[in-house]
């Protein structure tokens, strides 16, 4: 808290805050979330607030947006106090919040999204023709080509996170809030979106930037502050903040290093092999191999195919090509199928396609593997519970109250509990499809650990992630796609970023076009 | 492995008893209660015993839709389902196919099952296999059930012919055992068989799972499509039950046959706080929705507050009050 207090008291000037939080507090019944947050952010400003999940940064943003009173504490827009009624009083007063959760209508077209509620008229009828052009320029400040009349469900998450953004962007605004914006998205877009936020700096714009990752964080903010447990710990220049200094100030203690040591290389013959394999429009003539004790990573950017392909692998989707597991053919008409034969796929959207979020963790865990937990037709509760109790150890799955619901989890805990779920089946072959999406760093570290240990006990382990780091540091070799190809594989000393992003993109950092 | 029964560890998970899930036999409670004041013949054994008879159409039907709702489906069919296994039924019964009575009345139970089943599977394999909305397939067999059962009768009833197996069969609906109605016992049997398989057994855990998001279960290797034909049979199966002690009751199958069953039992179902969009199913809170509708007209008729006329508007505006109520309950939580 000691250093929290520089800023606020800078006052109202032409150079003053824009926008000005003082002591703010928030509490759901007994329990305080955010308590006596002081934060404040100037025209031409990027203000990033940075903290654990559970550090009460998406309650301050919506706070600031509207959304939520403080418990405590006031709000100043240019030096007077506001009582923001709503988001549509925020918005009113030129705040716009660029939300986490993807909230479009998977039906309407990105145009109809993008300017849904604040339609354009020409007359009696909308005027479709013009938020269609305004909707194409939108999207093609992020580099999306996308027909913008196309429903958003065709989409993928991250051109759908790119519309998100484009939408809350088209009110007029003086301040945006971006809760973990880039979430989804692969470098490439990344980066465009980084851009687009150096312009609304230029612009005058005060931004307030919320994210989990601490490079990014570096490279655009102007003043960081961390969050941890619901408090104020540090408010700095960005300048003199290393992302291992904001690391160390979330978790509140040292950081061992992120990643495990790897479990060395092993030789041998591949036990999960697949060739030629094709996702019926996503993907095609994809040939790979994991040894035992492997962990192979795969990169590309956004809409690489890499989830089709090996959704079309388990069954998930169409498809079709040969699969060999430990020398048997293999042909997988559902998950089911590869389950049996020793081979998970752990989605990369675990809150719609991994969890039952309004079901208890203890269903969760089972739920792929009941046939395990039966005595005659009964499921056996004794023995699920059992099996709780030793997933919530080996996992440290953190939960004070076992009747908690899936849902009421946090994001890092409900990746442990994927992670258990899918080894009750105590597979051969494991696929995690982005591990640590949207989950904190101490959580990311584990995860690591996890999946090196998964791999030292002689698991094949395939990791699929638009963090390239993270491929970098737990990885054996890497496999890139492209446009649905296999393009490229990198170990070794070629294990870097530059290496990767040239096989993804297929072009050279300097402009070159290397796509042969 | 040997283990002590009570050795459960502490933090096996209970269900938790919420209040939705108490709610409809409160309210069953409560009717009661106002039916007792406005005529005391309401409390007679008699009359309690010809309320529970009388609904066990609607509850014995109201279970399998409880578990095809609970899986994300929906059957409209059931009426239409009713009429055409009881015709088939007496038909079977007139066509002196087995001259042992017993046995003539047996097997016609089994077929009324054996017909059931199969219209379930027709209802199963139409939506999961053939893709498409429950609400459309299970409209499209209600007018084929029911124009099957017209055309059986050709426009008029089907009557079972033999005064001795009509008086025979008669005992089903009408004879109890240890002075509890047969179709007491069969309410009985199968709201406890249908929670048995909800709440025990894997195939009822990934019912719920099926039910609550498609994606996770299909994700998590259970087969979406053999969950959910399966409760379309067991649907199917509880229809012919009811058939089975509905055909002695009356004698007798016309197109007025079982005309509306599917509102009601689907309105017995939600006002029990089963979640029409599936995931959630409670059977005892089914069997109280029933109760709730069966009593509700039986205290009508005994007083003159209200016509009987409006039986159907007041049934109406139970299943708006009921969704208020879960809907108020939820909101405050």
């Amino acid at each position: 808290m000691s250093e929290a207090g520089e800023k606020k008291r800078a006052g109202a000037g032409p150079d003053g805050p824009v926008l000005e939080a003082v002591g703010l507090s928030r509490s759901f019944g007994p329990i305080e979330v955010l308590s006596d947050v002081s934060v404040s952010v100037r025209a031409g400003e990027v203000h990033a607030i940075i903290g654990e999940n559970g550090a009460g940064k998406s309650t301050l943003m919506k706070i600031l947006a509207g959304h939520l009173a403080p418990t405590r504490g006031a709000i100043k827009l240019d030096g007077s106090p506001v009582e923001l009624k709503g988001p549509v009083d925020a918005e009113r007063r030129g705040v716009v919040l660029v939300h986490q959760e993807i909230m479009l209508a998977p039906d309407l077209s990105i145009a109809e999204n993008m300017f849904l509620g604040r339609e354009l008229r020409r007359g009696l009828t909308v005027d479709d023709r013009e938020m269609n052009r305004r909707a194409t320029e939108a999207m093609r400040v992020f580099g999306v080509e996308a027909a913008v009349t196309a429903p958003v469900q065709r989409l993928s998450i991250a051109q759908r996170q790119l519309a998100q953004i484009a939408r809350a962007l088209a009110v007029p605004h003086r301040i945006a809030i971006f809760d973990e914006p880039t979430a989804s998205l692969t470098p490439v877009e990344t980066s465009a979106l980084l851009g687009l936020i150096r312009e609304l700096k230029a612009k005058g714009v005060a931004v307030l930037y919320i994210s989990h990752r601490l490079e990014e964080v570096k490279a655009v903010a102007d003043v960081v502050t961390v969050l941890r447990d619901g408090k104020q710990v540090a408010t700095k220049p960005a300048a003199e903040l290393e992302p291992v200094d904001m690391a160390r100030l979330m978790v509140g203690r040292d950081l061992l290093a992120l990643y495990p040591p790897r479990p060395p290389a092993p030789a041998g013959e591949p036990a999960f092999e697949v060739g030629r394999f094709g996702a019926a429009g996503f993907a095609e003539d994809a040939s790979f191999s994991v040894r035992p004790g492997e962990i192979l990573g795969f990169a590309g950017l956004v809409g690489a195919g890499r989830t089709e392909l090996f959704e079309a692998l388990f069954g998930l989707r169409k498809g079709g090509g040969d699969i060999r597991l430990n020398g048997a053919e293999q042909q997988w008409r559902d998950a089911r199928a590869g389950m049996r034969a020793g081979a998970v796929y752990l989605t990369e959207d675990r809150k719609s396609k991994g969890l039952l979020l309004e079901e208890t963790i203890a269903v969760n865990l089972t739920l792929a593997s009941l046939d395990k937990f039966q005595r005659g037709p009964l499921i056996d509760r004794a023995r699920e519970a059992r099996a709780l109790d030793e997933a919530i150890q080996r996992f440290d799955i953190r939960v004070g109250d076992r009747t908690l619901l899936a849902g009421q989890m946090s994001g890092g805990n409900q990746q442990k509990l994927l992670l258990a779920k899918m080894m009750q089946l105590d597979p051969r072959v494991v696929v995690i499809d982005e591990p640590t999406r949207g989950i904190d760093i101490g959580a990311k570290q584990q995860i690591y650990r996890f999946i090196a240990a998964l791999a030292a006990e002689g698991r094949s382990v395939i990791v699929i992630s638009s963090e390239m780091a993270e491929l970098i540091g737990i990885c054996h070799r890497i496999i890139v796609m492209r446009n649905g190809r296999v393009v490229g594989e990198v170990a070794g000393e070629e294990m870097n970023e530059h290496a990767i992003v040239v096989l993804a993109t297929g072009v050279s950092t300097n402009g070159e076009d290397v796509r042969t | 492995m040997t283990q002590a029964v009570g050795e459960a560890p502490a933090a096996a998970p209970r269900r938790r008893m919420s209040v939705s899930a108490v709610a409809p036999f409160l309210a069953l409670a409560l009717i009661c209660a106002l039916g007792a004041l406005a005529n005391p013949r309401f409390l007679s054994f008699d009359n309690l015993t010809n309320v529970l008879a009388r609904s066990t159409f609607i509850a014995t039907i109201a279970v399998g839709q409880t578990l095809v709702i609970t899986g994300g489906g929906l059957d409209l069919s059931v009426g239409a389902m009713a009429a055409f296994i009881s015709g088939l039924t007496i038909l079977f019964l007139n066509s002196g196919l087995i001259d042992n009575m017993p046995l003539l009345i047996v097997s016609a139970m089994v077929l009324a099952l054996a017909v059931g089943a199969l219209c379930g599977l027709f209802n199963g394999l139409t939506t999961t296999i053939g893709k498409i909305e429950p609400f459309i397939v299970t409209l499209g067999t209600m007018g084929i059930f029911r124009s099957l059962l017209t055309w059986l009768a050709q426009g008029g009833s089907i009557t079972i012919r033999n005064t001795d197996v009509r008086a025979a069969y008669r005992q089903v609906y009408f004879g109890d055992l240890f002075g509890v109605p047969y179709p007491v016992l069969l309410i009985l049997g199968v709201a406890v068989a249908g929670a048995f398989i909800l709440y025990a057994t894997a195939y009822g855990r990934h019912v719920r799972a099926v039910g609550s998001n498609e994606d996770v279960a299909r994700y998590s290797g259970i087969s979406v499509a053999r969950v959910r034909t399966i409760t379309y049979v067991l649907q199917g199966l509880c229809v012919a039950l009811a058939v089975i002690v509905y055909v002695p009751r009356l004698s007798s199958a016309s197109a007025a046959t079982g005309l509306g069953w599917e509102l009601t039992a689907i309105t017995a179902v939600v006002v029990g706080g089963t979640r029409l969009k599936g995931g959630v199913g409670h059977i005892w809170g089914t069997i109280a929705g029933a109760l709730i509708l069966e009593v509700i007209g039986n205290i009508m008729l005994l007083s003159n507050l209200v016509s009987e006329y409006l039986i159907g508007a007041v049934q109406g505006a139970i299943i708006i009050i009921a969704m208020l109520a879960q809907r108020g309950m939820s909101a405050s939580r």
